[in-house]
């Protein structure tokens, strides 16, 4: 399929600090795609090249296969959802919405504005101002407002990082949807890793302003082609060289049989979790290793002498 | 339970809060009120007949601002408050702009806005004065250089008047405009552009609507001090631009009439105040 968003080589250096390493990226049109990566990996000032709040060192940002480095931001048809979200406060929800489609002119405001509330299930709330909405609602109206528009890629910038925990992950499944319904590309700039895979077609790992690996939740997540990603996407024990998941790791006290690998190990303590049991374990080479196992197994007590065991299909074999 | 609030220590420390406010009630008190109040005793009063105040107790000085001779002062200084706003507004609002965006030399040019202030006012508008007049700095140069013959009239009219008063209260326009402006969040322009709009809808849309607070407090600060302005249209308008702060003096110097100088002080102050609450109250309702 054509990618709707395509960077080439994208190079963004400021005065004392490379932020942007040369990034060349595909876009595919219609898929929730994100750009994960700890803080200060440059994932947020690529969302910013792409936007056109800044202009690249060197290299392209493509839009339907345009270049569009040249282009002033009110010139590309992206939208930004801001982290802050940066709602006009002297403007009324609907005012917001309405916003960009009075600039460009557009027929049939109202209709539209109605719909794109709607739409983010804020209808009745047109007539708030943004001091009095929560920082649910608005969010949904930075949604609204950028929807509204029809961009060709939808940017959000940590857009979930503002609400509560609990907030958040409902939201999740919310974009998720709401992506499916509109259609529209999202491309997401998260450092929250659980965020990028509940949400993410696929999604690029970001590190010191270049990206280490693309490709689907599952493909990151699984099959890291890096240390960074592997570690950045969740906990790891590595044992010899070889990386596993608390969650596939499991502990025995007899030797296992049947094909799986297994290492003598001792324990060192555990830590209750409500849904499952982590097992800290010091493995005789010295490294520590943690298992998660469920909460209703027999406990295992300090200094325990037990075996590590998992499946050679669960190996991460990396670099 | 740990609410400081509710603990009898606190009790002490109201005590010594309204101890700290003494100093300023006996201030307002004594340079203030009670000026104001012997003010609005004289203009209750009828002059004396050698100018001081006698007998008896009337209301006939108010009725004399009516007099169109008076009403047309009151008027003009309203025209030349309300234009001297409006210039200020307009050159001070995009000098605010600049300064915000100005970078690591804004506390530069922040000082520069300031820097006026280290001099006497009197002694800036007598350097106008050398500025201005015919054989001033202005004039002797245009006819140096061969542009005029005979001096141009810049002084003693209400264009210098004007001149004047923009100059001297310009600060207060653009220093409480920045400060709006320095606070509003870099991410509105951004949004603004990213909704497509330009930057001069994007200026008048939200940029201008956000620093209103900051519009409104400077359109107090030069208005008010200009409409009751005396020594600038006293040394730049030769007398021939009566304000309402010029006729107050009149009446306690020249006319000796220190009742009717006291009738206009008390309705000046009056319309400042109403202006002020006015104000006040549109700037309440427009945050709801």
């Amino acid at each position: 399929m054509e990618s709707i968003l395509e960077l080439r080589d994208l190079v963004k250096h400021f005065p004392n600090h490379r932020a942007v390493n040369g990034i060349s990226l595909q876009i595919p049109r219609g898929g929730f795609f994100s750009l994960l990566g700890p803080s200060g990996c440059g994932k947020t000032t690529t969302l910013r090249l792409i936007a056109g709040f800044e202009q690249p060192t060197s290299g392209d940002v493509l839009l339907n296969g345009v270049v569009v480095n040249n282009q002033k931001p009110y010139q590309r048809n992206v939208s930004t959802v801001f982290q802050s979200y940066a709602l006009f406060p002297h403007l009324t929800a609907a005012e917001n919405v309405a916003f960009g489609l009075r600039r460009k002119n557009q027929p049939d405001i109202a209709r539209r504005v109605r719909d794109a509330l709607d739409l983010v299930r804020l209808g009745g709330k047109e007539s708030r101002r943004p001091a009095q909405l929560s920082g649910g609602e608005r969010q949904r109206v930075a949604l609204a407002r950028s929807l509204v528009l029809q961009p060709d890629v939808l940017l959000l910038d940590e857009p979930l990082a503002a609400l509560d925990p609990k907030l958040r992950k409902q939201m999740r499944l919310e974009l998720k949807e709401m992506q499916r319904r509109v259609g529209i590309t999202f491309l997401l700039v998260t450092h929250d890793q659980e965020e990028a895979l509940s949400m993410s077609d696929q999604l690029a790992v970001m590190n010191a302003g270049a990206i280490e690996q693309v490709g689907t939740p599952q493909d990151v997540y699984l099959r890291p082609s890096t240390r960074f990603v592997a570690g950045f996407l969740g906990a790891v024990n590595w044992i010899d060289g070889i990386g596993l998941r608390p969650e596939v790791t499991r502990i025995s006290r007899t030797l296992p049989a049947n094909g799986a690998r297994f290492r003598p190990a001792t324990v060192t303590g555990s830590v209750f979790l409500g849904n499952c049991v982590h097992v800290l374990t010091r493995l005789e080479s010295g490294e520590d290793a943690v298992a998660e196992v469920p909460r209703n197994n027999r406990t295992y007590q300090t200094g325990e002498s037990i075996h590590l065991c998992w499946n050679p299909s669960d190996e991460m074999i990396l670099p | 339970m740990m609410r400081k609030g509710r603990d009898p220590q606190s009790a002490g420390w109201d005590r010594l809060r309204a101890w700290f406010l003494l100093p300023a009630w006996i201030w307002m008190a004594a340079l203030f009120a009670a000026p104001f109040a012997i003010v609005i005793v004289y203009s209750l009063l009828t002059r004396g007949a050698y100018g001081g105040l006698g007998q008896p107790w009337t209301l006939e000085n108010y009725q004399r601002l009516l007099d169109p001779l008076y009403l047309e002062i009151v008027l003009r200084s309203f025209l030349m408050a309300a234009v001297t706003t409006a210039i200020c507004l307009v050159l001070g609002f995009p000098l605010a702009l600049f300064i915000t965006r100005a970078g690591p030399r804004k506390n530069l040019y922040l000082q520069l806005v300031i820097l006026p202030f280290w001099t006497s006012f009197l002694v800036r508008l007598y350097a106008w004065l050398f500025l201005l007049r015919d054989t001033g700095l202005i004039n002797t140069a245009l006819q140096h250089l061969g542009l005029i013959h005979d001096p141009l009239p810049l002084l003693y009219n209400n264009g210098a008047v004007l001149l004047g008063l923009v100059y001297g209260y310009l600060p207060f326009m653009v220093l409480p405009v920045y400060a709006t402006l320095e606070r509003l969040d870099p991410a509105l322009e951004e949004a603004a552009a990213d909704l497509g709009a330009k930057p001069w809808p994007a200026l008048l849309h939200v940029v201008l609507p956000l620093s209103a607070p900051g519009i409104r407090a400077g359109s107090i600060l030069v208005f008010i001090p200009a409409l009751g302005a005396y020594l600038t249209p006293d040394l730049l308008g030769g007398g021939r631009t009566v304000m309402i702060g010029n006729l107050v003096q009149n009446q306690f110097t020249t006319a000796r009439d220190w009742p009717f100088g006291a009738a206009i002080s008390v309705g000046l102050m009056s319309l400042v105040g109403l202006i002020v609450v006015l104000m006040l109250r549109r700037e309440r309702e427009g945050l709801v």
